[in-house]
């Protein structure tokens, strides 16, 4: 990992002395279901017009990393470039029997179950690859899981800033403060992807978030 | 009472008791070994159906690691479907002045606060865990 973390820091030298527009690698990670790719759809429909990928209810719906280049965020006449990279939900445990609970064929859930164990796989080994974070979290369920924990804690070692996104605050049960309280070192943006809702201070807080990386 | 009714009645009593296996592992048992060591240590144990309470806790770059190994043997092992895991790291918030030097100066001393739960998902349905206390709920 030492070597990696070298790695990064001359590749940002190095494009930092060839100061061109350079794409920052902006990663989309968090447990599955907690709405990673409805936020990466939400910002790439609003400056490229075109999705990155599709959501559903079922978990694991993302099971291969996706990504979205070029992609131009203009905020109070200040211009980035970000390549977006969305990544599979991390988890400790894949059952198919979860997904049958869903109405889906034994067939269609053990291939999906097998998919997402890959997927878990292919979101780790892209950690070294970005240059700032958005983990993605629930804000409806217990921020304390030992998968945010350990995401974050990964992108702390290897030098990455992180941005903290609860999400799903239009519903009743989400509790916003709760994930301030559990993650109390990082910036914590309260969102709902589905509706658009408070997507001015995301959007300033991913400006901030870049300057870092 | 008859001699069937006892028989029926200790049949009833051996189905509801179910054992669970926790097994300690004490920081000494890992501290000379190599990161691929501890985590394959730690599966081996999973993989006999144990609740692992380990002193100490995995390096972050460990963590993923035994998350990535945890999710190659899902579908390739039979009944294997994932792990749950919970690390208590009680910290020094909270502490006095003097109370964070004593915990600073026992850290550098390597002492080993932090708790880890590692449990099979097959026997394990969730660990919960907030700030001051962890829950494991068992499946039926």
């Amino acid at each position: 990992m030492v070597i990696k973390v070298i790695k990064n820091f001359i590749r940002r030298i190095f494009s930092g002395l060839f100061k061109g527009k350079r794409e920052i690698n902006l990663g989309f990670y968090g447990p599955p279901n907690a709405g990673k790719t409805s936020l990466a759809n939400k910002i790439c429909k609003d400056w490229t017009g075109e999705e990155i990928g599709k959501i559903s209810k079922i978990p694991h719906e993302t099971r291969n990393v996706q990504f979205k280049e070029k992609v131009e965020i203009d905020y109070k006449g200040k211009q980035l470039n970000f390549k977006i990279v969305d990544t599979p939900g991390i988890a400790t445990k894949i059952d198919y029997e979860d997904f049958v609970k869903f109405k889906m064929k034994k067939k269609d859930a053990r291939k999906r179950a097998k998919e997402a164990t890959q997927g878990v796989v292919d979101a780790i080994k892209w950690l070294d690859d970005m240059d700032a974070v958005i983990v993605v979290l629930d804000s409806t369920k217990n921020p304390y899981s030992q998968v945010n924990i350990t995401i974050i804690g990964n992108l702390v070692a290897r030098k990455i800033p992180v941005l903290v996104v609860g999400n799903k605050i239009d519903l009743r049960r989400s509790d916003l403060k709760k994930v301030e309280a559990a993650f109390p070192e990082y910036d914590v943006v309260g969102i709902s992807a589905k509706y658009g809702k408070n997507m001015e201070e995301f959007y300033e807080s991913v400006f901030k978030l870049a300057r870092k990386a | 009472m008859g001699n069937k009714r006892i028989a029926k009645k200790r049949k009833k009593i051996k189905k509801k008791i179910r054992g669970l296996t926790i097994q300690f592992v004490p920081y000494s048992e890992i501290e000379g070994l190599s990161s691929g060591a501890r985590i394959r240590k730690i599966l081996n144990i999973i993989l006999g159906n144990k609740l692992v309470i380990m002193q100490g806790s995995l390096k972050a770059d460990e963590e993923t690691r035994l998350i990535e190994d945890t999710m190659a043997m899902v579908g390739h092992v039979k009944n294997f479907k994932g792990i749950e895991l919970a690390v208590l790291n009680p910290g020094s918030n909270g502490l006095s002045f003097f109370g964070k030097m004593r915990h600073g100066l026992a850290k550098a001393l390597g002492a080993q606060e932090s708790l880890t739960i590692i449990g099979p998902a097959s026997i394990v349905r969730e660990i919960k865990r907030d700030p001051k206390k962890i829950e494991i709920l068992m499946k039926k």
